[in-house]
């Protein structure tokens, strides 16, 4: 079975791991990444992808199948002569070496000469805005700081490929987002292919070309992150996902691109099958909270309505955030945006929510 | 720490007591140390403080057990055997320590602590144990006399030193630092000499020093691995309390006294400045 394509740049081809030759943590994983991309493996804790990193990098051995840099398997290449740039959790910056020093460290093993050195180091503190910071140790610096010097430090032999392992994870939230920003800008120019490792879904889907949800040391879906959020393609995906509405039931009919659920409560409803198939089959069907419609003016008029009860009304500035009870689901929230003509809703009142069909999908149960 | 304000009688009674106490306890412990000291400056041959002496005249005193010290040939021979075995000794010590504490702080290793235990057990056993056992053993495969016989016998006994101390370092080490070397193309070997090395260096000198002062002040093994060739430090000043009672020996003993103030002193400096690039290192 001929499955990762074999142009891309980086290719897991049939990737098995086992740590304890029991249980594979990395079940048959295929990926291709292509030059430039910069690809993000998403997953809870547990799922696989930091794995999948270090087997690129070469401090996992994988049990089975291949993985190929540039065409070439790399398997049996020792992690110090791979060229893969990494910036690692805790930054890793050697504490008894200036920035400097640290900088220079991957050219030095390079044998690259004194000059070259110097004026490569210079280009890649002033690239992460540190040129003043050379003379410096890690530990006197903050923690964006390092994580600045420590993303020079992987850029700066020019690697094609760079990895990242949660790189973000210690820094406070406006820093993050400075630094995806960063990190984005950095990656592109330099036309680096990335594969970037988080457990943040907001990280993966502002700073990625593609992303691979894992999960179960498998890849769940992989896809552009606008692809990922609109279109999942199995319930763990539209869960993990962004905030989501599901509701249970069972598949009555299918009839090309929509499906007929019976929901547990009774209702009927039209949504499009993804991964389901044959009538009896039970299913979660999923709706983003955004795409839930109660104004009845901008709703179609063919929309089939569910009625709902509102729970709970929670104003959060630019938009309001209501908890209904929908079809015996409790927990049926729908987002909708702060406008001047936008109706605010009381608890207790009973309104009739409704979709466009395409937004409701029937995934797996 | 001061009494404070609301203690009881009996809380008062106790506080100067347990002062008293640590004073006799330091007063025991340091006393035999430092009455050598000024004995070995004595202008006379016996183990005594003269009226002269204690009444602060300066022909009481005089160097002339120094003296005897650096030109009595038996002297000479020891304290050359002594540097001679004590460095070579640490040198092994500290390279095949090192290099133990690191392959026995990967988890991978099988049956490090049994491992371990074997390693550190020249600690344990009774020094005069491992002597007669070196002895036997030193004697069938012709090490037994042997400056080499000396010196690895003095390397075992100092190796489970170096293991400790450094093995204490390694614990604070981040693996990550070994693979960020490697990840930048620094081979094993490099990022050993590179990056982990200066990193838990205090602790490998300290553990050399320990290896080095066990070396130097130990009579019981050389006695039994060296022979009249190897006589060291220790052991010239053992035959000289029991043949001839000079006080050739207090000037000797005030020496490394000296020598090991001043080891510990470094040790101590090492031990402060891996604290502060402990607390230096970043995460």
């Amino acid at each position: 079975m001929p499955t990762a394509s074999d142009d891309g740049f980086v290719v897991f081809d049939r990737v098995q791991k086992s740590y304890d030759g029991e249980t594979l943590v990395v079940k048959d994983l295929n990926l291709s990444i292509a030059k430039g991309e910069f690809l993000t493996m998403l997953g809870p804790s547990g799922s696989g992808k930091t794995t999948c990193l270090m087997m690129l990098a070469g401090f996992e051995t994988a049990t089975h199948g291949d993985i190929l840099l540039d065409g070439k398997p790399i398997n049996n290449i020792p992690p110090h002569k791979r060229g893969i740039g990494m910036v690692f959790q805790n930054y890793a910056l050697f504490p008894h070496m200036t920035v400097a020093e640290n900088l220079a460290f991957p050219l030095e093993v390079r044998k690259i000469g004194k000059s070259d050195r110097d004026a490569k180091v210079k280009r890649a503190l002033d690239m992460v805005q540190m040129g003043a910071f050379g003379g410096r140790r890690p530990a006197q610096l903050s923690g964006g700081q390092q994580q600045r010097i420590a993303l020079a430090r992987a850029l700066v032999f020019e690697p094609e490929l760079v990895l990242m392992d949660e790189p973000l994870g210690a820094l406070d939230k406006q820093l993050r987002e400075h630094m995806q920003f960063e990190i984005t800008r950095l990656a592109h120019e330099l036309g680096i292919t990335t594969v970037y490792v988080t457990h943040d879904q907001t990280e993966a889907l502002t700073m990625s070309d593609n992303v691979a949800v894992f999960d179960d040391g498998r890849i769940q879906q992989l896809a552009p992150p606008d692809e990922l959020y609109e279109a999942p393609q199995n319930s763990f995906v539209a869960q993990f996902i962004g905030e989501n509405n599901t509701l249970e039931g069972t598949i009555k009919e299918i009839k090309g691109t929509e499906a007929l659920v019976t929901l547990d409560g009774g209702e009927i409803i039209v949504a499009k099958p993804v991964n389901v198939s044959k009538p009896g089959e039970r299913t979660r069907v999923s709706i983003r909270p955004e795409r839930v419609e109660y104004n009845k003016d901008r709703l179609h008029a063919d929309a089939h309505t569910l009625k709902a009860e509102v729970l709970e009304f929670i104003y959060m500035g630019d938009i309001f955030r209501t908890r209904l009870r929908v079809a015996g689901n409790d927990n049926f929230v729908i987002k909708t945006r702060n406008a001047p003509d936008q109706r605010r809703l009381t608890p207790g009142e009973t309104i009739e929510i409704g979709w466009l069909p395409e937004d409701c999908r029937a995934l797996d149960a | 720490m001061d009494l404070p304000p609301y203690a009881t009688t009996g809380q008062r009674v106790w506080f100067y007591t347990f002062r008293v106490i640590c004073g006799l306890i330091f007063f025991f412990l340091i006393a035999p140390i430092v009455v050598i000291m000024p004995l070995s400056f004595s202008s006379q041959d016996f183990f005594t403080f003269t009226p002269e002496m204690l009444a602060f005249e300066a022909e009481g005193y005089s160097l002339k057990h120094y003296k005897d010290l650096m030109t009595s040939p038996d002297w000479q021979k020891a304290m050359s055997n002594s540097i001679k075995i004590a460095p070579m000794a640490t040198i092994i010590s500290v390279s095949l320590g090192t290099l133990a504490a690191i392959g026995l702080s990967q988890s991978h290793v099988p049956f490090r602590r049994a491992i371990m235990a074997i390693l550190i057990s020249p600690m344990i056993v009774p020094l005069i144990i491992s002597a007669a056992g070196m002895y036997f053993f030193y004697s069938r495969i012709g090490l037994q006399g042997t400056y080499l016989g000396v010196v690895l016998a003095h390397a075992a006994l100092g190796i489970p030193f170096v293991i400790i101390t450094v093995t204490a370092t390694l614990v604070g080490f981040d693996k990550s630092l070994t693979r960020a070397a490697a990840n930048m193309g620094a081979s094993p070997v490099r990022t050993f000499f590179k990056v982990q090395m200066p990193l838990i260096l205090p602790g490998v000198i300290s553990g050399g020093l320990f290896a080095f002062i066990t070396s130097f002040d130990e009579v019981v093994v050389v006695l039994f691995v060296g022979s009249a060739g190897q006589k060291t430090l220790p052991w010239q000043m053992f035959t000289g309390l029991r043949e001839q009672i000079s006080p050739t020996i207090l000037a000797v003993a005030t020496i490394l006294v000296v020598i090991s103030i001043g080891l510990l002193t470094v040790v101590e400096l090492l031990r402060r400045r891996s604290e502060r690039l402990r607390g230096l290192s970043p995460g």
